[in-house]
């Protein structure tokens, strides 16, 4: 099997045959994008969770907090990338650029729902379980946190998603994953015949890995509250 | 014992919620606080488990002030109860029981098999502990409460309001068998009502608060209804005290004469044979209704012939069944049973009416009456009405 791309038909539909002509790299890059859409979500929630509790817990806080997190969704992702670097005093096209600027992301995403969701905890079952005697830090692992599962779970949806396409944009400035597969489509493009395989396999696989993540993180939260099914009943 | 001490509650935005609070909840007794909405009870309540702190004055476990233990051992020590439960809506229904035990460090297994027992005491069928709060009502949930709340075996138990939400029907369920657990226990309770009526019901001694937070009276139940202390409290206890007294007088032999009855299932007599109303028991003298012969001559004596309006005066019990069983009765005649439901005969109002005029003190709500070891809180129970025999 040759690797030339201009042996594949142009039409937007032969996007699968382009995929088995490079399949090798073309997995390489969906592994990259997942885990960069993955890793810092994770490391958003991380750190989200202490400051959503806070801004929880002092009421002062919240609107400070939910105001910087807003500012900090409307940077552009090209920006944030450009602006990392300097920053941080890292290199240009360096490893972390990408992580970290998403990571930013998902801080600013996910501290709004760990708040909301620690606030979705009724005032009843708040006052019930500092009358029984949980220390603050037990109320907080061992209930409040538990409560929340379902209203973090959801912003983690629109998190994961979102990073999905946000690391794609990434592709489009060097960082191998998904995003080249559109600059790759591009370049093959001459003038009046544009070149689409590449261009829909990565929007194929980009949407098929949106939804996977999605499903994993909605299985994940039914995992974690088989009460509110019982409840449903 | 709970002993506040000259105890003030001032809000930071100048609420006076509690006002230099002296009282003594005394050990093994229910002290109830009641008082229109507003009053401070739920502040009182609150600061007991220092959820709420005194802004003056202190509060007393025994010989401890409470100031000076750590907040969440005292509250691990103290069983608390409100109105709609509170349940942790994530955990089971046996998990949610055994939550204090897990936390004082119980071993999972037994925490379990402790919280499956109580269930049952609180009258919760076993099936319903791997359920979800959600999945449970009201009244259940309110069950689970208590049963969580009970859990760790704590001396002390505060409860607000915790009978309130749920329908007149469950709510009275519930303060029987709390009632009765209580007599088992024998905790050392306060309990938070605005309703007179279940404070009379439950309290051993009762505590009437104004708004502002000033106790305007603390006595028994009985003391209340005959002795208001001023204007407020005679208001607030309400119209007909006089009657409602008449529950603590109990333990008197009441008159009695044999009654004529038909078994249910037998054939009514005729018209001429019997007077206007029969009495209807089953096959051990249960009581179980009313016949009226003119309508029912010759026919079967079945469920729907009875009328069930009239109550039951249990011998020995209180004069307010008494009279009230006369009063409820189409014949006229009160039902009186013993113990155990079976028919002793009927007495007639004019009898149970002597009997409450030989008496002492007004409508005879004797002051000593009524004040020993927790029997008022039954009386109410005693005029079962004629429906089921034992309740
Ligand atoms: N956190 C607070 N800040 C300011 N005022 C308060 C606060 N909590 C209660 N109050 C006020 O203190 C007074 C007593 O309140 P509390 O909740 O103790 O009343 P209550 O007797 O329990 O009433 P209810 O029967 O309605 O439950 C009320 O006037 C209330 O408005
Ligand atoms: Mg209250």
């Amino acid at each position: 099997m040759s690797g030339f791309a201009n042996e594949v038909s142009s039409s937007p539909l032969s996007f699968w045959s382009y995929f088995m002509d490079h399949r090798s790299a073309d997995l390489q890059l969906l592994w990259s994008h997942t885990w960069l859409s993955v890793v810092p979500v994770v490391l958003g929630l991380v750190i989200a969770l202490p400051l959503g509790w806070l801004s929880n817990r002092f009421s002062w806080s919240y609107p400070p907090i939910m105001t910087v997190s807003g500012l900090l969704y409307t940077i552009p992702s090209i920006a944030l990338f450009v602006l990392i670097p300097p920053l941080l005093h890292l290199d240009q096209l360096s490893e972390l650029q990408v992580p970290i600027a998403l990571t930013v992301y998902s801080v600013a995403l996910l501290v709004r729902v760990v708040a909301d969701g620690l606030g979705s905890v009724s005032e009843d079952t708040r006052q019930a379980a500092t009358a029984i005697g949980f220390t603050p830090l037990a109320r907080l692992l061992k209930v409040d946190l538990p409560i929340a599962v379902p209203v973090i779970t959801a912003g983690l949806r629109v998190a994961v998603v979102s990073n999905v396409s946000i690391v794609a944009i990434a592709g489009t400035i060097g960082f191998q994953n998904l995003g080249n597969l559109f600059t790759t489509g591009y370049q093959l493009s001459s003038g009046t015949s544009p070149y689409y395989p590449p261009i829909v396999l990565g929007l194929v696989l980009c949407v098929i890995l949106a939804l996977a993540l999605d499903a994993l993180v909605i299985l994940a939260g039914r995992g974690l509250t088989p009460w509110r099914r019982a409840a449903r009943g | 014992m709970i002993r506040f001490d000259n105890v003030t509650k001032r809000y930071p935005d100048g609420t006076v919620a509690v006002d230099s609070l002296d009282l003594t909840a005394e050990t093994g007794k229910i002290t109830v606080f009641v008082g229109p909405s507003g009053c401070g009870k739920t502040t009182s309540l609150r600061m007991i488990n220092r959820m709420i702190e005194p802004t003056q004055g202190s509060i007393w476990l025994d010989d401890r002030d409470t100031s000076t233990i750590a907040t969440h051992e005292l509250r691990r020590r103290i069983g608390y109860v409100i109105q709609h439960a509170g349940l942790f809506p994530h955990r089971t229904i046996v998990d949610n029981v055994a939550t204090v035990p897990l936390l004082l460090g119980t071993d999972r297994k037994k925490a379990r098999s402790d919280a499956m027992d109580l269930l049952e005491r609180v009258g919760l069928d076993r099936g319903f502990a791997k359920r979800y709060p959600a999945q449970l009502s009201g009244g259940q949930q309110q069950r689970v409460g208590v049963a969580r709340a009970l859990a760790a075996d704590p001396p002390v138990m505060l409860m607000d309001e915790p009978f309130s939400a749920v329908d007149p029907v469950v709510r009275e369920q519930l303060q029987d068998e709390f009632l009765r657990l209580q007599d088992d226990l024998g905790k050392t309770i306060v309990f938070v009502t605005h309703d007179i009526d279940e404070a009379i019901k439950l309290g051993d001694r009762i505590a009437v608060l104004r708004v502002g937070g000033h106790l305007a009276q603390l006595a028994t139940p009985a003391d209340l209804l005959a002795r208001p202390a001023d204007a407020f409290v005679a208001g607030f206890v309400g119209r007909d005290r006089g009657y409602r007294a008449l529950g603590f007088s109990e333990g008197h032999e009441l008159p009695h004469h044999e009654e004529p009855t038909v078994r249910m299932g037998e054939t009514a007599p005729a018209a001429s044979e019997a007077a206007e109303w029969l009495l209807a028991v089953d096959g051990e003298a249960h009581p179980q209704g009313w016949i009226n012969v003119e309508q029912t001559a010759g026919r079967e004596v079945t469920e729907e012939l009875l009328y069930r309006g009239g109550t039951l005066a249990t011998q020995g019990g209180s004069l307010r069944a008494a009279l009230d069983a006369c009063l409820s009765s189409p014949s006229g005649r009160g039902v009186v049973v013993d113990e155990n439901h079976r028919l002793l005969g009927s007495a007639q109002l004019d009898e149970v009416v002597q009997l409450i005029k030989s008496e002492p003190g007004p409508a005879g709500a004797d002051g000593d009456t009524g004040t020993g070891t927790g029997t008022q809180g039954t009386s109410g129970a005693t005029a079962a009405v004629l429906q089921k025999g034992p309740a």
